[in-house]
């Protein structure tokens, strides 16, 4: 390879990671414009001299898609990014996406060598650089498809998930058709995550690059009441039909006065500010409750209750208030959209939980009586499980509150499918390994499997079942991988 | 796009459209709605269905115009499209031989009620149907409605049709005429579903009442069209949209659809303002005519 880096470890070592440029947090906490601004060439140059080489990379072994990171450094380094793109595309046909989106501090990043006494490379912010720079380059390294194998497959959502097994299904010589709910393609990518950390525009052009491959998209259609699973496969010939549904339906608190004008689900807000641009009404027709000047809440600790508590500051609210159980350092959300939201005035309460939501006479929410809490042993989930604290009830004045504490399996498929397994928590039963379900010729992965997960995890369900898919219509054998009942 | 094959008006600012959506239409059955965004700014609305036609792929719908969408979607003609339907959404209505059963409909709820109505007439019931409405202007569909009953009462508030009064008023003659009703299904506005339980529930009847909650994506999704039913909160999109009346809170109902009450207001305000604007920048969008199919 050309322009290798002979620089001595040592001398790497000693350069500092590269940070990355973004909107001034005054600025940025009343608008929607993407916080992050992205690396120039030669700042992502700098940062790919300080990776070390290590001969076993644990950045690669870290990431859930296994992105041969290394070789696409070596690229960065060279100059060569539109190689580093085309290496990066060999395993994520998002790349712009997950560059953005991606947990890296407990993935690549979290994996990386130099982390252990310094800095880790930031590798996050070259793989989005190397994917904007390919896309705004117009020299798209789309992979050839293999020839067409005359078999068809459905896929059941058009999130992360059913995203990434497109990708890779087309390049395999299948015909694909996506099939999505709502009336545009990008699932969670469009309704959950906001324009401030992924414009819409780099879904857009990510969906595009999947139908310039030859996948076809089809919008409202609810799979389970528009067709069936069964009808898909007998009626509409697919060979083969991946769910990747998604999370479900929100979860409530189940407190009282959480039917008060004025509560929502992060979901519901999301949708309405994300994908409904409720943020430009009355210019966009639906509306979002308007808490200019006004207090908001949001329940929760991870992503999405991140991402609704800087929405609600950016929509102008004048205290924007995350309320979260346990402590900071329990919260499930990446580390950068904390660190993000307390620079946007966003207020963290820790140890605190909502007991009961209380209103006017019209029915409109004015506070929340919480409760302190302190952390006793660790639960289920290994982390020290919060304990109220008795006495300790107060009032928080809140006009919004948004509850993000998580989904359950939305059972629309599971209802209109009848011999597909689900597991006690209703969520589709796939073998962890071939994504193969119960019902032969149907997979399943992602978050309708697993339960809330990140972007992530699901592109590598989805990677996963397009490999488990393309074999078994290659073999036409079935029983052999069905799915192991639980 | 899903293109507008007949748009007829049929009622005071009600609009009756059969548009072309093969695959709900061959989905569709009594009870199901579905969801429209009528452009690329657009709300998702929820509307009902009132009937299908599998061979020619088409469903028809109705609409009243109360708010910007509704009022927009019925300026739109025939040769026009809706730039996005989904559904058939909601669980179907039980259809099953209860004996006798009474349909109580207001106005454009009329539209919802029908199929259902036609359904359990097939079942072998005998089918009580009471349309109410403000005045003539608004009753809809009456020969249908005949069609799909045994027995048809329209009642009007001012008494400018049929007779005077509240759909109410009828069920209460039929019980005090000692009349024994095994089932009842209400669909119209919240406080005339309400009165309809007020009546049924003490007697005993089993009655359904299909809600119009506010909805988004209509897939159990959002949670925003959550109702209270006993001591469930239930979504109307994917556990309704009927639900038994006599378990129904209609006051959180009727709270939680005023939410918008004034962003709606300011909506429609701007659309009546720029109202052939508007229409002219969405038909801007529209699939250009199939010229070369001539």
């Amino acid at each position: 390879m050309p322009n290798k880096n002979t620089l001595p470890n040592k001398e790497r070592m000693k350069i500092a990671r590269t940070r990355m440029p973004e909107l001034a947090p005054d600025v940025r906490n009343k608008s929607f414009e993407e916080v992050n601004l992205g690396l120039c060439a030669e700042a992502a140059k700098t940062e790919s001299t300080r990776c070390i080489a290590c001969s076993r990379p644990g950045c690669v072994q870290k990431c859930p898609v296994g992105v041969k990171i290394r070789e696409v450094v070596d690229l960065v380094y060279a100059g060569d990014f539109l190689g580093a793109a085309a290496k990066l595309r060999e395993d994520n046909s998002l790349p712009a996406i997950t560059g953005r989106v991606c947990p890296q501090e407990n993935q690549c990043e979290g994996g990386c060598l130099l982390g252990k006494k310094g800095e880790s490379v930031a590798i996050g912010n070259l793989e989005r650089f190397v994917a904007d720079y390919e896309r705004l380059s117009g020299q798209l390294g789309l992979p050839v498809n293999a020839p067409s194998t005359g078999k068809s497959v459905a896929i059941v959502g058009s999130g992360p998930a059913g995203l990434s097994a497109a990708g890779d299904l087309i390049q395999k010589g299948h015909r694909v058709r996506v099939f999505e709910a709502l009336h545009e393609i990008g699932g969670v990518l469009l309704y959950g995550i906001p324009e401030f950390r992924l414009p819409k525009e780099i879904v857009r052009g990510e969906v595009e690059n999947l139908r310039k491959m030859g996948v076809e998209f089809e919008t409202n259609v609810v799979v389970g009441k528009s067709v069936t699973i069964d009808e898909l496969m007998r009626d509409e010939h697919y060979d083969a039909v991946f769910v990747a549904t998604g999370a479900g339906l929100p979860i409530f608190l189940g407190v009282p006065g959480e039917h008060l004008n004025g509560v929502y689900s992060s979901n519901e807000f999301l949708t309405r500010v994300n994908l409904m641009r409720a943020y430009k009404f009355p210019e966009y027709d639906e509306p979002v409750y308007d808490c200019r000047d006004k207090d908001v809440i949001v329940v929760g600790g991870g992503n999405t209750a991140m991402d609704a508590v800087r929405t609600a500051k950016r929509l102008g609210a004048k205290t924007a208030t995350l309320v979260y159980r346990r402590s900071a350092q329990e919260m499930p959300a990446r580390a950068e959209e904390v660190k993000h939201a307390r620079e946007e005035g966003v207020q963290f309460r820790m140890l605190t939980n909502p007991l009961e939501f209380l209103g006017d006479e019209k029915g409109w929410l004015t506070g929340a009586r919480c409760i302190s809490m302190e952390l006793g042993e660790p639960d289920a989930s290994g982390r020290r499980s919060p304990v109220a604290i008795p006495g300790s009830e107060h009032v928080l004045p809140a006009n919004m509150a948004i509850i993000g504490v998580g989904t359950t399996a939305n059972p629309l498929i599971q209802s209109t499918t009848p011999d597909l397994a689900t597991t006690p928590r209703r969520y589709i039963q796939a073998d962890p390994e071939s994504l193969r379900t119960s019902k032969r010729g149907v997979f399943a992965g992602g978050d309708i499997v697993t339960g809330s997960a990140t972007v992530i995890l699901a592109m590598g369900a989805g990677r996963k079942a397009a490999a488990s898919i393309h074999e078994y219509l290659t073999t036409g054998e079935w029983e052999t991988k069905a799915a192991t009942k639980a | 796009m899903y293109k507008i094959l007949e748009a007829r008006s049929v009622g005071f600012k009600i609009k009756q459209f059969v548009i072309q959506a093969p695959r709900i239409a061959r989905k569709q059955q009594a009870g199901q709605f579905i969801i429209l965004r009528l452009h690329d700014r657009g709300e998702r609305i929820p509307l009902t269905i009132k009937s299908s036609d599998p061979e020619a792929g088409t469903v028809t719908i109705a609409a009243q115009a109360i708010g910007k969408t509704t009022s927009l979607l019925n300026c739109l003609e025939a040769g026009d499209y809706i730039k996005d339907i989904v559904g058939p959404l909601g669980h179907p209505s039980e259809i099953k031989k209860f004996g006798t059963v009474a349909i109580i409909a207001g106005s454009v709820g009329t539209a919802m009620a029908l199929p259902t109505a036609n359904a359990l007439r097939k079942a072998g019931n005998h089918v009580i149907f009471i349309e109410g409405a403000r005045n003539t202007e608004m009753v809809v569909f009456e020969d249908e409605v005949r069609a799909a009953s045994n027995e048809t009462y329209i009642m009007t508030d001012d008494g400018s049709y049929g007779e005077k009064g509240l759909v109410t008023k009828k069920l209460n003659d039929l019980v005090a005429e000692g009349r024994k009703i095994d089932f009842v299904l209400a669909v119209g506005p919240v406080p005339m579903m309400r009165a309809v339980a007020q009546v049924t529930t003490p007697l005993g009847i089993k009655t359904m009442v299909s809600l119009n909650s506010i909805m988004v994506d209509g897939t159990g999704m959002c949670g925003g069209c959550r109702v209270l039913i006993g001591k469930n909160a239930m979504f109307a999109c994917v556990d309704g949209p009927e639900f038994d009346a006599s378990l129904v809170n209609f006051e959180l109902l009727m709270q939680r659809n005023a939410m918008y009450r004034d962003k709606e207001a300011e909506s429609l305000k701007l659309f009546e303002e720029n109202k052939e604007k508007e229409l002219a920048q969405i038909r801007a969008q529209f699939p250009k005519q199939e010229a070369q199919r001539a």
